[in-house]
């Protein structure tokens, strides 16, 4: 029955529109009422992406869902929507953390709450509207929407150092993104079109694809963030308010790893195939060296922001290595390669996830101590019980405990190591250690050990609102663990089209 | 010479607008303090009806009149419509600010209106001495209007130095014509372009020193790098009434006397004018962005900002094909739609005694009222060319036409300092939403002045989400 709707239309606009009444409805009588508009907008997107994972077809790699209006008629821009297996769960992904997002905010927000979540419902929109956009114009617009709500939020209801943190986000986004876009108009004039499809057709010289792939590896490698363009996230997640985090690391950084896929890889394979090394090298320098760094945190939310950026690694990792997996004269089959870009993606999504969860456990510590260092706690367990069963079930799946979300992603990406390069899933491997060094001493140093102080003893537990978040995330990050093979089967018809498209040269 | 010559019925917008402006000097004499808001009514209305004649008289087609010195065409209308509205926009923003200054004087509404005149008879120029009257008209009203406010000494600074660098550059230009005119043997601006293409190469060398002295007076009007020097003084030191004023449909004047010489009349001489241009954009576009940045002076920083903009109107004209030259014009429309909003919020956020010109004057202005806040959030935005506004359309089409001609390198250096721009706007919003407000007085304007700078920024908005209809005007306009 989903099939004549303009699903990805209402998606996008549900949200916007919803955003804006939120803000027209204002903040009187403690915003009660915007409150609960933005928790229905956030709730009725949400179902309505659902049919978008039921109806979805599941054997071909075809964009489905496709919308496509003339837009810009002078530089032939289109309305142009669609999704594939790899941006559909994503998006899926979005609706659900952005119900998280408003119910987390209920209480803690006391500064303009209606302006608070119009950005959130805005930001949702726009976000869905880069997964699904098919016309590089269309995308770039909601790209760099998208970082306007983020500018505010994070500048409005952020910590001290907010303004520094917020304008840092802001510009090294920009500097990423603009050279993308200098490198869309140049394949327009070489391929008279904008769309994103036209464009993984396009022939492309070396020199081209090499300059486009720089281009846009800047944008989106200060976006998932990779080393060493990585420092403006741990700023910005210190400072941003704990929904701010949430969508952050949960759904922002998942874009830049979806415009490799979406881009980098298809539009310049031989480009990527040339300057793999590097990106293999930027990965596995994240995932080894900014673990070290997530070590020697004193800052529990600088932690979680350090792991989140170790943890992107094996996304960019996944998707890079499937050159030296073909490369490697053992491989007969495309199974290895397959099975590196499909760890990627559930590795993006159980991110999502686990990222969301660990940001809100911090949320509900700070609400109560308004304070983010380790040293500051200890003991939590007793005060907090049930909170410290939740955060130490994240925790553990933050370090990739098998039966976790956080397992399954990262056991893929490892195993398709071993079939590139031995010692490269080695360092891969490494982050097991790494992580729960790092995840794990800081749950012994807040939640266990002797109660730190007096405040820490007169902690409150979770109250109903925040356990519904708790469970709500832990149920995914359980369910995406015991069973990912849903999402794999979503996935599987579009990441093999992919491999197919990258495994033959455009010279 | 027969009246069917002079063709007079496709120049009713301006001899409307003329009796008009002259009939209000009369009226103005007459009336008595307590009745000057009539002078401002009749100078709207002389707005709106001239609109509705260009409007009325717009046919697509191109037609002379005064023997050949005067062209109404497809660009003549769509500009012309521009200027027209835009002032009428400066009007409606000025009347308070005028008011509490106690400067409310009809001489304001003539001067202006004069001067939208000159801006007419520059667009629709088809001669050198017609754009030259335009362009004198126009420039004498600006002088006399940066100096309106007579008891302020930086007023009267800022015109003396407007006046000095403004004639300079209409020497400058004036020399040009007449090398151009001692080369080709005419003044007609179509004539110009034929005797190019007979021209034998050794004449090109008097063309071209003719050439650089034209260029040198028109980047002197447009504010171009590096004659940009009068631009930042006379921005902070005229009222911010005439400041909107200068800043924005003038500058849509400049881009139309610029097609009409370098492209119109010169045409012929593209290769010589682009690697100029190109010298004068990036320049632009470097000293702009970054000298902006050091402003704590918000009409200082629009200056600049102005600077750097013009950098990018260059880089479309210069591209020297049909999309150059329509996204050039996308570009100014929508820069002085931009500029207009920008002066329009110091204006909002003015008063008797308080000029509000102070970066820091904006301080918390999203808890004084988030309304305006917003609109200046849009309006930062779209200079800065990030969408949904319409200001990264007009940056897309100009460096879409400088890619297309195989400028990457500069679409490159003009995405460079458009990052470095990026930062200066976003302080505007950072100080407006995330500092607390020194002054937490409301925001006390006529009712019409919200609605219209509310409108102003809406536009701005939804150009961004639908800019089509503007972009495709102007590329039927070079079609």
């Amino acid at each position: 029955m989903f099939a004549d709707w303009p699903l990805l239309s209402l998606l996008v606009w549900t949200p916007i529109l919803g955003g804006l009444v939120v803000l027209l409805a204002g903040d009187h009588g403690g915003a009660q009422g915007a409150k609960r508009l933005a928790l229905i907008f956030s709730i009725a997107t949400f179902v309505l992406s659902i049919p978008l994972f039921t109806e979805f077809d599941t054997s071909t790699s075809a964009m489905q869902f496709v919308e496509k209006y003339s837009w810009i008629s002078s530089f032939n821009i289109n309305y142009h929507f669609g999704v594939d297996g790899i941006s559909m769960p994503l998006i899926i992904l979005t609706t659900f953390i952005t119900v998280i997002v408003v119910l987390a905010g209920w209480e803690v927000i006391k500064v303009k709450p209606s302006q608070y979540m119009a950005a959130f419902l805005i930001m949702e929109g726009l976000m869905i509207a880069v997964f699904s956009a098919l016309d590089a114009i269309f995308f770039y617009v909601f790209w760099e929407g998208m970082l306007i709500p983020m500018f505010i939020i994070i500048g409005v209801w952020g910590g001290p150092k907010r303004v520094y943190a917020t304008i840092k986000f802001f510009i090294y986004t920009f500097i990423g993104s603009v050279f993308m876009l200098v490198a869309m108009i140049y394949m327009y004039y070489q391929s008279g079109s904008f769309n994103i499809l036209d464009m993984h057709a396009l022939k492309l010289t070396m020199d081209e694809q090499f300059w486009i792939f720089i281009a846009f590896l800047m944008a989106f490698a200060v976006k998932v963030p990779m080393w060493p363009v990585h420092t403006w996230l741990p700023d910005a997640h210190v400072e941003a308010p704990t929904g701010g985090s949430v969508v952050l690391a949960a759904i922002m950084l998942k874009i830049g790893g979806y415009g490799f896929i979406r881009f980098s890889l298809p539009i310049t394979p031989d480009a990527s195939h040339m300057l793999d090394w590097l990106v293999i090298f930027m990965s596995l320098t994240a995932v080894v060296y900014i673990g070290f760094v997530a070590l020697v945190q004193n800052d529990m939310k600088k932690l979680v922001a350090y792991s989140s950026i170790s943890h992107m690694g094996f996304v960019t990792l996944g998707l890079f290595i499937v050159f030296m997996i073909w490369e490697n004269p053992a491989n007969s089959d495309l199974s290895g390669a397959t099975l590196a870009v499909e760890g990627a993606m559930i590795q993006m999504i159980s991110h999502g996830f686990i990222s969301a969860a660990m940001f809100l456990a911090i949320g509900v510590l700070y609400d109560r101590m308004h304070s983010r260092n380790i040293s500051d706690y200890g003991g939590v367990v007793n005060s907090m019980p049930v909170f410290v069963g939740f955060a130490v079930f994240f925790a553990m799946a933050n370090v990739g405990l098998p039966g976790t979300s956080g397992f399954v992603g990262e056991f893929m990406v490892i195993l398709a190591s071993f079939k590139a390069n031995f010692w490269f899933a080695l360092l891969a491997a490494l982050t097991l250690i790494i992580g729960a060094a790092y995840t794990l001493w800081m749950v012994k140093r807040v939640y266990y050990g002797d109660v730190a102080n007096d405040n820490v003893a007169k902690l409150e537990d979770l109250t109903p609102r925040e356990f519904l978040i708790m469970s709500l995330l832990a149920i995914a990050v359980l369910v995406l663990g015991l069973w990912p093979a849903p999402v794999i089967d979503v996935m599987h018809a579009s990441v093999d089209n992919l491999l197919h498209h990258i495994a033959v040269s455009k010279l | 010479m027969t009246l069917d010559a002079l063709n007079i019925s496709i120049a009713w917008p301006e001899i409307f607008l003329l009796s008009m402006t002259c009939l209000l000097l009369v009226v103005d004499v007459f009336l008595k303090q307590t009745q000057r808001n009539a002078s401002y009514l009749i100078a709207q209305f002389t707005l709106l009806v001239t609109m509705v004649f260009i409007a009325v008289n717009m046919s697509g087609q191109r037609a002379e009149a005064f023997n050949g010195t005067f062209v109404v065409d497809p660009l003549a209308d769509v500009l012309k419509l521009f200027i027209c509205a835009v002032i009428a926009f400066v009007f409606v923003y000025s009347r308070d600010y005028l008011k509490d200054r106690n400067i409310f004087k009809g001489e304001f509404y003539v001067l202006g209106l004069f001067g939208v005149l000159g801006m007419m008879v520059m667009v629709s120029s088809n001669h050198m001495l017609s754009l030259y009257l335009g362009l004198e008209l126009l420039s004498l009203s600006m002088y006399a209007m940066v100096a309106f406010n007579r008891d302020s000494g930086t007023s009267a600074e800022a015109a003396m130095k407007y006046f000095i660098l403004g004639a300079i550059a209409s020497g400058m230009l004036l020399y040009g014509i007449s090398i151009i005119y001692g080369v080709t043997k005419s003044m007609s601006i179509p004539e110009i372009a034929t005797s190019l293409l007979n021209q034998p190469a050794e004449m090109n060398i008097g063309l071209v020193f003719g050439l650089v002295f034209l260029i040198v007076g028109l980047s002197f009007k447009l504010g171009a790098v590096p004659f940009h020097m009068w631009v930042p003084d006379v921005y902070h030191g005229a009222p911010t009434t005439v400041t909107s004023y200068i800043s924005s449909a003038p500058k849509i004047a400049g881009f139309a006397i610029t097609i009409r010489v370098l492209v119109e009349g010169l045409g012929g001489l593209h290769s010589d004018w682009q690697g100029m241009l190109i010298i004068l954009a990036v320049l632009s576009l470097a000293v702009g962005n970054i000298i902006a940045i050091a402003q704590t002076n918000l009409k200082r920083m629009l200056a600049y900002s102005t600077i750097s903009h013009v950098g990018f109107i260059l880089l479309g004209v210069l591209a020297g094909t049909k999309a150059g030259y329509s996204s050039a014009m996308f570009y100014i429309l929508v820069y002085s739609v931009m500029a207009l909003g920008g002066f329009g919020i110091i204006l909002l956020l003015a008063k008797a005694g308080f000029e509000s010109e102070e970066l820091s004057d904006l301080k918390g202005l999203n808890q004084r009222s988030p309304w305006f806040a917003f609109m200046m959030l849009i309006f930062m935005f779209s200079m800065a060319g990030v969408p949904p506004t319409v200001g990264f359309w007009a940056k897309l089409s100009v460096l879409s036409a400088v890619v297309d001609i195989n400028m990457l390198w500069l679409a490159l250096v003009a995405v460079f300092f458009s990052i470095i721009g990026v930062y200066y706007y976003l302080r505007v919003v950072k100080i407006m939403y995330f500092d607390e407000p020194e002054d937490t007085s409301e925001i006390k304007n006529s009712t019409e002045m919200q609605i219209a700078l509310s409108f102003n920024g809406l536009i701005i908005l939804l150009l961004g989400v639908y800019p089509s209809a503007l972009m495709s005007l102007c590329f039927s306009v070079f079609a």
